[in-house]
This record gives C-alpha cells, structure tokens and sequence, in this order.
C-alpha cells in the first residue's frame, strides 16, 4: 500500500532505543513514546490509514482497475494514490489552509472553519470531561445542547434589548437550560438513585421532540410559513464576528477557550474542583471525608449541563441564528469522543476539538472536489475513537513500548 | 507494522478484487486511466456546465426528495454529459459551508434542496447576485422580514403535490371496501402533509358524489394533526402504526414517511385485500416484492424537474421563474393502477379522469396551508 509506506519510518526510528542499554536519554524517549499522548497520535493516524483503506475501496476507478491489477499494476496502484491523496489533500485544503483560493481571506478561510466547528465541541466536551472525572457518565449532551439551542433562539428573538445585554441574556438563558436539563438527571440520582445513564438518554428522548414540537407552534415558526424553522435571532443577540464579515468565526471560539481556563481552575485550584474529583474517585472515601456525595452529583451535572448547554448557544448566537431540526446536529455525541480523546482535561479537549472541528471542516471539500463520500469522515472519527479506547492495541499495531508503570504491575 | 500494513493491504486486494470478480485484464491499448480522473468523473466530456447539489440533513439516501432530486441530476450527468459535484449534509449546521463550497467549487447552477436550506440560500444568493441556484421543494422567503420574495439568480422549483394525492384519495375512497382508509407522515412538515390534506380532500370528495361516508384516519386537515411516525427511517414503526391502522379497520394506506412507508407496505402483506399507495416515485417500480398490494402512487417529478432546469440553463435559456410541477405539466401526478387495475372500478377511472381535467382547466380547486403561494 503505498499510503501506508510514508509512515514506515515512524517505529523504525525507534527501534534501536529497543535494545540499548537503559541511559537517561533512552529512558526518556521511551516514556514519550510510551505515554497517553504518543497513543493517541498513533491512534489518529491509525484511523488515516485504515480510512485511506476505504478510501480506495470506495473509489470507482480503484474498483476498476482493481479487475485486472495482475495484467497492469501500475493502473491500480496510481488509481489507489490519487483517490487517497486526492481525500486527505481535500481535507487539508478544507480544514487547513487552501492555496489555490483566489484571495488571502479565502485561502486562510478554511483554518477559521474549522475552529468554529470545534467551538461547541469544546463547550460539550468540557461539560463531559467534568462529569467523567467526577464519576458521572453523562450521555444527556445532546439533550442539553438541544435545550441550550432552543432557549436561547428563543430569547434571540423573542426579546427586544440593547446589545450587549441582549447577547447576555440570551447566553445565560441557554447555560441556564442546559444546566437545569442535565440538573432533572442530577437530582434523580442523588436523590432516588437513579442510574445517570439511562436518565439522561431518555432526556436527550423528551428534548429532541420538545424541539421539533416547539418548532410547529406559532411561538417559534415564523408568521406566514408553515416550515418548522424559527424566526431569526436577532442581530443584538448574535457572537460578533472575530474576524470581520468574511469569516464565520466568532467571539463564542473566545468564550470556549476561557471556559476552558474555567473549567481546569475549577477542577485544578477550587475546593469545589476537588470535591468532585475526590467523589469520582471513591465515593465511600469522599463520604467518610464528610463530602455530601448526594450534592455533588446535582452540582456536577448543573455544571456540566450548563456547559454544553453553551454547546447549543454557539450555535444558534453562533453560525446559524435559527433554530431548525437538525441545529444540534450529533455535537452532544461527538463531544463523548472529544471527552475521551481529550482524557477528561481541558487543554486535551480543546485538541480533540479541533481535530474534531478539522473533520468536519474538511467533509464539504472532500465531497465536493474528491467524492469521497461523507461517511468516510465519520469513519474516521470512529476509528479514532475505537483506537484510543484500546492503548495496547496502538501500542501492539505500531510496536510502541510499554510504560513502565504497566510493565512494573 | 509490517504486519499490520500486510493485513490492510491483503484486505484491501481482497476486497477490490471481489468487488471487480470476473472482469477481465482490459483489452483496449489506450490507457484506461488516462480517460478518467480519480473522482471518476467524465471531464474531458464535460462542457462548461457543472450542476451541483446539496442535500438537507436527510442525505441524498434519504428514499425520498433529497434522492430523487440527486437522480435527475445524474441523469443530466450521463445525458447531456455535464459535470457535478454533491455535497450531503449530515445537520444543519453544514448548510451554509456546503452552499459556500459549492460556490467555490466553480458550479454553474447550485441545486439546494429542501426548505431546511431557505436561509443559506437566500445568504450566498444575497452575497453571489452572478451565482445561479434551484431551491427545491421550497419558495425563496426572507429570513427577517418572512416575505417570499424573487430573486434573479434563484429559481424555486415547487410542486402542487395535493391535486396529485387528491386523485389518490378518491381512489382510495372508491376501492376500499371496509369504509376506512388511513394516511400518516413521518414528519409535520409542509412537504409531507401537503400529501395528507390532498388525501383527505380526495376521500371527501368522493362522499360528496356518491353519499357515502368514508372515513379517513391519521389526518385532520382542519386542525393539521394526524399521525406520524416522527422518524424517517425506522421501518418498524411505519408497520406498527400501519398494523394499527388495520385494526381499525382501513383496508388501504397512504404512508408519507420515505423508507418507513415499506413498513405500511409490510403490514399491508400480511392482511388480505389491504393496499398501499405509494409517494414521491411509482412505488411500484422501486418495490418489487410488493407489487400486488400497491395501488397506486402520488408522484412528485423532482427528477424531471431538475433535469429540465439543468438542460434549460445549460441551453442559455435560465430564468428565475418558479417552476410549479403541477397537474397539468405532468410535474405531479398518479400512477397506473398496475397490478390491481382491476381492482379500480371503470366508473371510479372515468371520474379520476374528469377531476383530474377539472383541475387542469381550474374548476376545481384543491388547497392545502402547505403549498406555496407563488408571486
């Protein structure tokens, strides 16, 4: 495979560290190599490759030439390049920098696309990440980021104030929904007991059809139409735009990343922070330290809630300013992967993000310019999540060593 | 490594030698690659035409409008050798950066489909007053001020979908032999119950003219509330509220759902003297195996539709006008009768044929709060 050739080199370089006699400086190559961080990047460019596999597959001249590659290599494997570099060059010029844009703007345009695809990942993915550290499988982000959607148009367009207070409110109206949406979960576990899990995916049930039956009430539909899309936010309440007019770029990216310094100063420096990591820990041990386990649970979820919430407030003040079915898209899923990938931690999350948020970016050009079908985008993502989700695997695909914590126990 | 990158590899080979099983080492001398770029399109053919479409979240494998909108573009690919690109969206937060690739990508007509893409069009048709678009199944409106308004650079293509399922109504109303018939959606939207009231109105109708009262269930039309699946792809459902519909007593159904419409076909299987009607293409055609239960089907032109929109263009002959398929034009209509043609009484053929020319000539008008008013 001639994909797979240009990565060759990457555990060749390593081997000879393999049988060296153990220096600081082999020690120290392979704890890089053997850390959390050298897994995922293995793990990602694992998932190119099987994906560059499909890729091919997918490919009609590929299928074809495939018929006679005894009579004619050279046509099958050219074939298998172009589709495969043909894929993954649409994506760099879709997600990254397009050099064959006619202007500046249009040539960096892509760079801003994809950070704003990643805006309400980091929103949900931080929500996530806290549940997760604190004990709490989350899987209601989508509902919350549906709930976050829904009152914040609504307050975008429903409410008639000045500008900055009118993005304001509409911004604390949509981390309020969130929040108090996660919050039902919250409370029925702390105070019934009941399993998060299946809360909050009967949450993301009720909020889903609470949207599209909104959308047929004369509250939300614009007068005169019958289409079940909302009236458009108004411009007092959108994200300004960071970077002018030519960009969809806005200040929510800005808030995202702050909410990230939050969130780590939270979980990293506050006494709330360490609550709740001490109850995903050991809840028992929490108790018996005099945590009010029970309260944590509620705080957590308002928390998380309210974040991803904030999933679906950059996307109606955001990109799109409507409210339509399908406004959520899967980022409350998607922000499960961006959780896992990210290892729970703010600055982790922010990269999977955009990663994330390059994916996604990148799928139109794919289509458009290589046709590659856009399933093989979400392939992607699934690989990476199926990789990350077995280190040994990566380790064992790609020979790299084993830490020494492991290999010790 | 090696041993990963020999398992894909052999994988690979596997795969696409399966997948070519048979084909023989090509015989012609010139070169096959040559003739063809990677993206398998034909751009040596192409004039300087490219028709492009992009999908609503329902994706171009959607059994429904998004795909028989894709079919008539290639067809226009294959016959009049025109280029096209595709862009599918997956959730609404994709719809104006696939308009906006489009627009990159260099097309000369961008076909948006569905009312979910109102808004982006009406954005990159504001900001690329050169740049011809279709918007499918929908008027152009304003997103601020709610007006439908025209554009110079935006053709709606629109359909009066409910003279078409009105036709299937009174046939429905003039075979079933139970007194009930039954219609549900998947979905409230307009595109949808648009069929629904058409339904309703037909079955009235014929009451109307022969005294009878035929019930219809799974739509109200005065109220807009009826029965829907709330899914466009989970089969099972279709065929749980069809079972239901059976069980009440409707002997045909009229499923405006996509793919869940084959669960109505399904349940109908199972029950004897029940039929279907089909929508959007003759059902008949696409289902084979439920060719003796389908009655008839609502046929929406999307595919002819966009063809002649792309021929027309690419003849220098673009306009703005909206393309109403109706009645009339053939835009919209009902299929043969097929296999249970003679299930259809000569009396009931013969009437369908005089509303239908009624409705031609406008004396007789079917309405429906979801077609759209065009200026």
């Amino acid at each position: 495979m001639s994909v797979s050739s240009e990565h060759a080199p990457a555990p060749e370089a390593k081997a000879p560290e393999k049988g060296a006699a153990p220096s600081r400086w082999t020690t120290a190559l392979r704890d890089m190599a053997s850390s959390s961080a050298t897994v995922i990047i293995f793990a990602i460019l694992g998932a190119l490759i099987l994906a560059a596999v499909l890729i091919a597959a997918a490919d009609p001249t590929v299928q074809k030439t495939a018929g006679y590659i005894f009579a004619r290599p050279a046509d099958f494997f050219k074939a298998v390049w172009d589709s495969v570099s043909g894929a993954y060059s649409a994506l760099f010029r879709g997600a990254i920098y397009n050099p064959d844009a006619a202007t500046f703007a249009r040539k960096i345009k892509p760079i801003t696309e994809t950070l704003t695809a990643a805006t309400p990942l980091i929103f949900a993915g931080l929500g996530l990440g806290i549940g997760f550290r604190s004990g709490i499988f989350n899987i209601g982000a989508q509902g919350q980021v549906v709930l976050g959607a829904v009152v914040s148009a609504y307050f975008g367009f429903a409410f008639n104030l000045p500008v900055v207070l009118h993005l304001i409110v509409a911004i604390i109206g949509g981390f309020l929904a969130g929040g108090l949406w996660a919050g039902i979960a919250g409370f029925l576990k702390a105070r019934f007991g009941a399993n998060e899990v299946i809360v909050t995916i009967m949450l993301n049930s009720i909020a889903g059809f609470l949207m599209s039956y909104l959308l047929t009430t004369t509250a939300f539909m614009r007068p005169g139409s019958n289409n079940p899309v909302s009236q458009r936010v108004a411009d007092t309440a959108m994200f300004p735009k960071l970077l002018g007019q030519d960009f969809r770029l806005h200040w929510g990216f800005v808030l995202a990343l702050l909410a990230a310094v939050a969130v780590w100063w939270l979980m990293e420096r506050s006494v709330l922070g360490y609550r709740f990591r001490a109850v995903g820990f050991n809840p028992d041990a929490a108790r018996t330290a005099g945590i009010k386990v029970e309260r944590m649970y509620l705080y957590v979820m308002l928390v998380a809630g309210g974040l991803a919430g904030m999933g679906g407030v950059s996307q109606t003040l955001g990109t799109e300013g409507v409210l339509q079915e399908g406004v959520a898209g899967s980022i409350g899923f998607d922000a499960i992967t961006v959780a896992l990938l990210g290892r729970s931690r703010p600055a982790g999350i922010v990269g999977a993000a955009i990663l994330f948020g390059a994916l996604r970016a990148g799928s139109p050009l794919m289509q458009t310019d290589s046709n590659t079908p856009i399933d093989i985008v979400q392939v992607v993502q699934a690989l990476v999540v199926l990789l990350i989700a077995a280190p040994p695997l990566v380790r064992a695909i790609f020979r790299l060593p084993v830490p020494l914590k492991e290999v010790a126990a | 490594m090696k041993k990963f990158v020999s398992t894909a590899a052999l994988t690979a080979a596997v795969a696409l030698t399966l997948a070519a099983c048979g084909e023989a080492p090509d015989d012609s001398k010139e070169s096959p690659s040559s003739t063809e770029t990677s993206t398998g399109e034909t751009t040596d053919t192409a004039a300087d035409f490219k028709g492009c479409m992009v999908s609503d979240f329902g994706g171009f494998d959607d059994n429904s409008f998004n795909e028989t909108s894709f079919a008539g573009l290639e067809r226009a690919a294959s016959e009049l050798g025109i280029e096209m690109a595709k862009a599918e969206s997956t959730d609404a937060g994709e719809y104006t950066s696939n308009v906006d690739s489009m627009v990159q990508a260099g097309c000369s007509l961008i076909f948006n489909v569905g009312f979910n893409l109102n808004d982006a069009t009406f954005a990159s048709a504001s900001d690329n007053p050169e740049q011809h678009y279709a918007l499918i199944d929908a008027a152009l409106s304003d997103p601020n001020t709610f007006e439908t308004v025209n554009f110079d650079n935006v053709k709606p293509i629109l359909f009066n979908t409910q003279e078409a399922a009105f036709l299937a109504g009174y046939v429905a109303a003039g075979v079933t032999t139970t007194g009930t018939v039954a219609t549900f959606g998947g979905q409230p939207y307009p595109s949808v119950t648009i069929f629904m009231d058409g339904f309703v109105d037909g079955v009235a109708k014929f009451n109307e003219d022969n005294g009878k009262s035929i019930k219809v269930l799974g739509w109200d039309k005065e109220k807009q509330t009826g029965s829907f699946t709330e899914t466009f792809d989970e089969i099972g459902k279709g065929k749980e509220l069809t079972e239901q519909f059976i069980s009440q007593g409707a002997d045909i159904i009229m499923p405006v759902a996509g793919p869940v419409g084959e669960g109505a076909m399904a349940a109908a299987k199972e029950h004897k003297d029940t039929y279907v009607i089909g929508v959007d293409t003759d059902a008949f055609a696409k289902y084979e195996q439920y060719q003796d239960i389908l009655l008839t089907s609502v046929v929406k032109t999307l595919d002819t539709a966009v063809f002649d929109t792309i021929k027309a263009t690419k003849d220098g002959d673009w306009n703005a006008t909206p393309y109403v398929g109706t009645l009339e034009n053939g835009g919209v209509g009902i299929a043969e009768f097929h296999n249970l043609d003679a299930k259809v009484p000569a009396e009931v053929k013969t009437k369908v044929e005089e509303l239908k020319a009624q409705i031609i000539a406008g004396d007789l008008k079917v309405e429906s709060p979801s077609a759209t008013a065009v200026k």
